[in-house]
């Protein structure tokens, strides 16, 4: 669905998205990787576990909380792609008290 | 004269005066600054905080508890006459020690207060398994913390919407963007010019923060004021985990993390400084390790209003009387006391025991 408007020899990068292998140009944001790569959800939510994709890209909305390298509730729109990155769909609130 | 009484200040402290002075029936009027001004009262941790205040001046000990014990009633009052709810709980409160120090010299002070309080205070020194049994997520380096019923927390930004709307219903004139550049006493009464023009009032009482010191150099007396910055971060929302608030965490009704805990001299600055950012993180994680994966989403630094002893000052000007000053760090904690006997006292009604302990007079002893 979304392409690169400048399609012309990018650097790339790889990174791993829900444990598949993917090249992204450098210098993107984690949320525009995603949707590049044609993944339609991000996260779902805690309350009805719906599908979400980034919505406003400007770290306002919170709408496109991943889990990346481990680390849960990332705003995707806000953090730069890096090599070797793994990237995975958040389910429902993150459990972020289990640890002691 | 336009009005009664002139507030300088519409933060907590001028906002609880002047809705405790228009519930007493007098017309009142408020000037406040803007957004730029500096204003502790948007930027602070919101404890309703009792044990530890006073162990150095018996007083302070005695003023903060009989606070404390005032604030139940207050917030029954205020939510019922405004509506908003302000997220208060008298939850007990803590303060963790993370080594054997800490823990001495806090077992001292709370000891103080309660010696200085004629045993009204009330604590105990929870060690570390009684600790983990209230708060099963404190870390295991952790090794005590002093626990207090008396503690409580609300949520400041709340409070002073309250007491705000309080003011509205009771017919107090506020002015917003309004600093007053100069007063004058005069004809029997006070004049109050700002850019905006000119108020006048039989009586004013200057609760403009750390502008009180430049104001009551007009009216005859020398406010000390003393700078004192502390940060704040804040973490996005969590599953509840701390029924109660310490010293330097606390969780917040919706679910947010408060972390904060530091006073620098820096002067005007209300910014913040990843230095001491770090300090408060660190020590934070050190208490409840699953903080270091937890998102902040804001942080900011707020300038407190302190007197050189740290203790509130209440004083009439003996040069210009009819002209008072609330001069204090915790106008959160000092808020019931504040809408309650103090405006009563500068209303003229009647006279705390204490009011005395905390004039100007205690900065004026004569060397030697
Ligand atoms: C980081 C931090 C944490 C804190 N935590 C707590 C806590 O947990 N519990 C607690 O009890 N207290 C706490 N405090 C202290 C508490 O916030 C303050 O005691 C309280 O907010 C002071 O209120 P205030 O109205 O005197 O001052 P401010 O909120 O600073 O208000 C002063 C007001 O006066 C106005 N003003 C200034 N100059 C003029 C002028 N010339 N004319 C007219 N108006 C003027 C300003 O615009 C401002 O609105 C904390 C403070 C800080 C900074
Ligand atoms: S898409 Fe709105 S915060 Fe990231």
């Amino acid at each position: 669905m979304f392409r690169l408007v400048d399609e012309t020899s990018v650097d790339t990068l790889k990174l791993s998205i829900e444990g598949r292998e993917y090249d992204v140009p450098v210098g993107i944001s984690v949320a525009a990787a995603v949707l590049l790569c044609g993944i339609t959800r991000l996260r779902n939510t805690p309350v009805s576990g719906s599908p979400r994709l980034p919505y406003c890209m400007m770290g306002i909305c919170f709408d496109c909380l991943m889990t990346i390298d481990g680390f849960p509730n990332q705003q995707a729109c806000q953090l730069e792609v890096r090599e070797n990155m793994t990237i995975e769909i958040q389910q429902g609130a993150a459990e972020l008290l289990q640890q002691r | 004269m336009e009005y009664d009484f002139i507030v300088a200040g519409g933060g907590l402290v001028g906002s609880s005066i002047a809705y405790g002075l228009a519930r007493q029936k007098y017309k009142v009027a408020v000037l406040d600054g803007g957004d730029r001004s500096f204003r502790a009262s948007r930027g602070n941790f919101g404890l309703v905080w009792v044990q530890g205040k006073g162990w150095d001046y018996a007083p302070y000990a005695q003023w903060t508890g009989q606070a404390a014990d005032l604030w139940p009633q207050f917030v029954a009052e205020l939510v019922n006459e405004t509506g908003v709810e302000i997220d208060y709980q008298r939850s007990g409160g803590m303060h963790f020690c993370l080594n054997e120090a800490e823990w001495r010299e806090r077992e001292r002070e709370m000891e103080m207060v309660r010696q200085h309080t004629g045993g009204a205070f009330e604590y105990e020194m929870l060690d570390h398994d009684r600790l983990q049994q209230q708060i099963p997520q404190v870390s295991n380096t952790v090794l005590g913390a002093s626990y207090s019923p008396q503690d409580g927390h609300v949520n400041p930004l709340y409070l002073l919407q309250a007491l705000q709307q309080g003011m509205d219903a009771h017919q107090v004139h506020y002015y917003p963007n309004q600093s007053i550049d100069r007063i004058e006493a005069k004809q029997g009464g006070f004049y109050t010019h700002s850019t905006e023009g000119t108020l006048s009032a039989e009586k004013v009482v200057l609760c403009a923060g750390l502008d009180n010191r430049r104001l009551g150099e007009m009216l005859g007396m020398d406010i000390p004021v003393v700078v004192d910055r502390g940060q704040i971060m804040i973490t996005e929302r969590l599953q509840p985990f701390l029924n109660l608030p310490t010293l330097h965490v606390r969780q917040t009704a919706e679910g947010t993390v408060q972390i904060g805990y530091s006073h620098e001299d820096v002067g005007l600055d209300d910014g913040t400084s990843p230095s001491v950012l770090k300090k408060i993180a660190r020590r934070a994680v050190l208490m409840f390790p699953f903080l270091a994966r937890v998102q902040l989403v804001r942080a900011w630094g707020a300038l407190r209003i302190m007197t050189p002893d740290h203790n509130p000052i209440y004083q009439q000007s003996t040069d210009c009387p009819g002209a008072f000053t609330v001069t204090c760090h915790s106008g959160v904690t000092l808020a019931a006391m504040h809408s309650g006997p103090v405006a009563e006292w500068i209303g003229g009604s009647s006279r705390p025991d204490l009011i005395n302990q905390f004039s100007t007079d205690r900065f004026n002893v004569s060397p030697g």
